[in-house]
């Protein structure tokens, strides 16, 4: 079997960063090839080296037995090499057309664009991969899953026979998953070779021929994955022994802490995204809300922490209305919020550590006196959490904004664990941690609920879900399609919940 | 989804309704107070159709009794407004429309009473006041849809109108100062584009520098040199008016499109140009897609600085075409801050056109009609100090945008520079 691509001894510093160091890969023609790392392993490095869109400091790349450069992604599609970004890299506000043929714009009389000819050869590469799509649809009004497609068929378009797939499988259904794979299966057999990155590790037991695991910048190992299990994987790719489980007992739920009756929000441009949810989290329970990204649950959480103002329902914390509260209001009532997108909503990145610390309570003692801040009360403050939550930081002095993600995360846990709450909402609370992190928020989020707090978490990844909850809401264009409980809850279930598929069975379980 | 869904109104649409319903009957009774009142039964307004000199056949003026015009007027406000208030409905441009027409043409029917206004004598100056504006429209729809801001057109339209001037008297030829008003446009437009695409400076900054700048530089040489040495740097004469064969004929459309100087044409030239490069070549879909989401262009090979770069230059010289305008394609001479504002209201009308070169025309449009009227009305000498009509312009320009800036969708990377 020869090797399609070969990258040997890559090696990429950026400023105070060595991002890979002497990285060799090989990939099989027509085989796959998964390439497994936390993230900040220089995964995507590695691949937008590859890709032309950086350039490495040492090393060679050799595709079909040639030494090539690539400078940029010019060069790479020359090559025949094609990535399918973690990112979808497609205008929304365009046709599914005009996003594949941008870039390399067949013309009609050498001025217009010849959009005829590019539909057909979609509508071709549709019949021949079994990537259904319309090409004239814009791309805003396309699901996810068929949102990838149109990725897939843009780097086919451009007769790629090694794709490269970055983390394809984040954003998917388990049933869109399932259709990837479907996918990936008929590319091999016509004949590509595939990279696929993903810090998934049972879907790298699904798919992969090869598997080489990233740390740090570093190959750890290969392995064959028919002797792998992923609990070697997850020991290869963090460097110690996991915990992949979340230990807990059962819950013990009193009262309601949080009723949310027929709630309606808009989002930012007017959409109607959360039509008409009902549903109650309970002290001392975890109420995982699972749902494709983008189904609601961000403007829900805005209009439950006050964020955005609420079209129509209510909103009761313990007993009270906050359906106009102020967000200070209802962080005040005791609400912990932990954001999807952590730093933007969640940290100053440009204020250190210490006032990060306390950006709910500043104006409270013993951070404030009158109008005067109190420098000792917050250093002493930030230096507690610091060590408490196990914040690797050189001090508390530094930005929030040089932390790596998994300790940014827990400065945000920090902070809104450390004033009194009776309701923890936590959206997205691992996305795009390291396994450690993972599992460090994982028990903090336990022991809040076992401490009696009310848990609503909010995720898109099933097996956090699954890991978590004590109830489980799946939430599908801003409906509520079932509360099922977690113990007896599937996969396969949830996963057509989240797909829409109503399930006369699962709806009674209430 | 369920139907039941659709039924849910919020309160702010609620209050959107109640609020244009309340407009537009509270507009139909200033009509009829304010206009309605204040003229006589049976006086006659009559609308000039034909304009003196001009190539067009003639056609009879337009005679209309004034005051039941008025009253119709009042009451299509009215009724639209109840109409509004009972049942509501959703086009928001619709009912924007119908308040404008009504309030425009009760104003005009009460202003011409017992006189005789000249309709396509308005109409073609609004289509020669709308050519600056669209030209820096243009300017910025071509700029933002490559995501680089840039409000300096101001200060670019004012150099360039300086330039123009100048080099057309020195040399007595009008095409040299054309060219060179439009080379400076570029040249400037090229500086803030080399400032915020290769050092990243906030594009805001950059191009109010260059408005303070143009400012500045066009007041000093204008003073230091243009007012001693007299007719040697500042009188270049204009283009002449071309009247375009059969199509000039046409009665009110003729003289109002056809018989147009240099400038004039190529703005509507650039308008419909600019359209299909836009939409319908690969020039246009790379542009589209850097000002959208700069980095799917980047992995698909297209060089997003390039296109920001192209996209600048190229709107600036259109911006140093709207200059031209000012000096060598209206007056035959520069004054200090001749342009008023003509570079901002462009920029209204960028947004108010959606940030599409013929939305930017049509909206450039108003603007011009709202320009052309404040002087047809000082010269039929209606009772409403001049000073306030002067404003109109402005006031058009500060409704407009009120009323829709937070719907329009600017390009959705607008702005932002772009790091690899």
């Amino acid at each position: 079997m020869t090797n399609v691509l070969e990258l040997r001894g890559i090696t990429k510093r950026f400023p105070g960063v060595l991002a890979n160091d002497q990285i060799s890969i090989a990939l099989r023609e027509g085989k796959i090839l998964a390439l497994l790392g936390e993230n900040g392993a220089g995964k995507s490095t590695l691949m937008n080296i590859l890709y032309g869109l950086y350039q490495p400091d040492e090393g060679e790349i050799i595709v079909r037995g040639q030494k090539v450069d690539i400078h940029g992604p010019n060069d790479a599609i020359a090559q025949g090499i094609g990535m399918v970004h973690q990112h979808f890299m497609l205008v929304p506000v365009m046709t599914v057309t005009e996003n594949v043929m941008l870039g390399i714009e067949p013309t009609r009389n050498r001025v217009f664009l010849d959009k005829e000819k590019v539909a057909k050869r979609i509508r071709e590469i549709s019949d021949q991969y079994g990537l259904e799509v319309d090409p004239q649809a814009y791309i805003k009004d396309l699901p996810v899953g068929i949102q990838q497609r149109v990725e897939i068929i843009k780097v086919l378009y451009r007769q790629a026979d090694i794709l490269i797939l970055d983390e394809p499988t984040a954003v998917l259904t388990p049933q869109e998953v399932e259709g990837l794979f479907k996918i990936i299966d008929t590319l091999i057999k016509s004949g590509k070779s595939i990279i696929f990155i993903t810090h998934k590790l049972k879907e790298v037991l699904a798919v992969a021929d090869d598997i080489t695991v990233l740390r740090l910048g570093k190959v750890v190992g290969s392995i064959d994955p028919k002797e792998a299990t992923s609990e070697i994987l997850a020991t290869m790719m963090v460097g110690r022994d996991v915990n992949l489980v979340v230990q807990k007992e059962n819950a013990k739920p009193a009262g309601p802490v949080l009723v949310v009756e027929n709630l309606y929000v808009r989002d930012e441009r007017q959409h109607m995204t959360v039509q008409g949810v009902s549903f109650e989290v309970r002290q001392g329970e975890v109420l995982g809300l699972a749902g494709v990204q983008g189904n609601g649950q961000t403007e829900l959480v805005y209009a439950l922490t006050g964020l955005l103002p609420i079209d129509a329902g209510s909103i009761h914390l313990l007993g009270e209305s906050i359906r106009h509260a102020p967000p200070r209001k209802i962080l005040e009532r005791g609400v912990a919020h932990i954001p999807e997108d952590r730093q933007r909503h969640g940290l100053i990145l440009s204020f250190p550590i210490h006032d990060n610390m306390m950006l709910c309570t500043y104006y409270q003692p013993p951070f404030a006196r009158g109008i005067a801040l109190q420098p000792a009360p917050i250093f002493s403050n930030a230096e507690e959490l610091v060590k408490q939550y196990d914040v690797r930081t050189p001090n508390i002095y530094v930005n929030a904004g040089t932390l790596s993600g998994g300790n940014q995360q827990k400065v945000i846990v920090a902070r809104e664990f450390s004033r009194p709450i009776k309701l923890l909402v936590a959206s997205q609370p691992t996305r795009g941690l390291d396994v450690g992190s993972i599992e460090y928020i994982h028990k903090q989020i336990i022991k809040k609920r076992d401490e009696g707090c009310g848990v609503l978490v909010v995720s898109s990844e099933l097996d956090e879900i699954l890991a978590l909850s004590d109830r489980i809401a799946v939430i599908y264009k801003g409906q509520i399609m079932a509360i099922v409980d977690a113990n007896t809850a599937t996969k396969e279930q949830l996963g057509l919940l989240m797909a829409g598929v109503h399930l006369s069975e699962t709806s009674n379980k209430n | 989804m369920k139907t039941t869904n659709r039924k849910i109104i919020s309160e702010s649409e609620k209050r959107q309704r109640v609020y244009f319903g309340v407009t537009l009957i509270v507009i139909g009774l200033l009509i009829y107070l304010i206009f309605g009142l204040n003229t006589p039964a049976g006086a006659m307004a009559t609308f000039g159709l034909n304009l003196s000199g001009a190539h067009a056949f003639e056609v009879p003026d337009l005679v209309l009794p004034a005051q039941t015009g008025i009253y119709a007027m009042a009451t299509i406000a009215v009724f639209a407004g109840a109409y509004q208030l009972a049942r509501g409905t959703r086009s928001t441009g619709w009912l924007t429309g119908i308040l404008a027409f009504t309030f425009v043409v009760s104003f005009l029917l009460w202003a011409a009473q017992d006189k005789s206004f000249s309709l396509t004598g308005m109409l073609s100056s609004s289509v020669v006041r709308a050519t600056p504006i669209v030209l820096a429209a243009l300017c910025g729809v071509i700029s933002e849809r490559a995501a680089v801001i840039n409000i300096g057109i101001e200060g670019i339209m004012l150099m360039a109108a300086q330039i123009a001037v100048i080099t057309a008297t020195l040399s007595g030829n009008l095409y040299v100062g054309l060219l060179s008003a439009i080379l400076i446009g570029g040249l400037i437009a090229a500086l803030h584009a080399y400032l915020v695409i290769r050092f990243k400076v906030d594009q805001t900054v950059s191009s109010v520098a260059i408005n303070i700048f143009g400012a500045g530089a066009t007041a000093f040489i204008s003073s230091r040199f243009m007012q001693s040495a007299g007719d040697t740097l500042n009188n270049s004469g204009t283009f002449p008016i071309i009247s375009i064969p059969l199509l000039s004929k046409i009665p009110v459309l003729g003289p109002v499109l056809f018989e147009n100087n240099l400038v004039v044409y190529l703005a509507i030239v650039l308008v419909i140009a600019m359209h299909i490069l836009l939409y319908y070549t690969p020039w246009g879909l790379r542009t589209r897609a850097v000002g959208e989401h700069p980095k799917a262009a980047d992995t698909l090979g297209v060089n997003v600085y390039l296109t920001r770069y192209v996209n600048v230059i190229l709107g600036g010289m259109i911006a140093g075409l709207g200059g031209a305008y000012f000096t060598i394609g209206s007056v035959g001479r520069f004054d200090e801050a001749m342009t008023a504002g003509k570079g901002f209201i462009g920029l209204a009308a960028m947004i108010f056109g959606n940030w599409n070169p013929i939305g930017a025309y049509a909206s450039s449009l108003i603007f011009g009609f709202a320009d052309s009227l404040q002087v047809k009305l000082q010269i039929l000498r209606i009772p409403i100090p001049s000073e306030f009509l002067l404003m109109a312009p402005y006031i058009v320009t500060m409704i407009i945008l009120t009323g829709v800036v937070g719907r329009a969708t600017p390009p959705a990377a607008d702005g932002q520079p772009y790091e690899k």
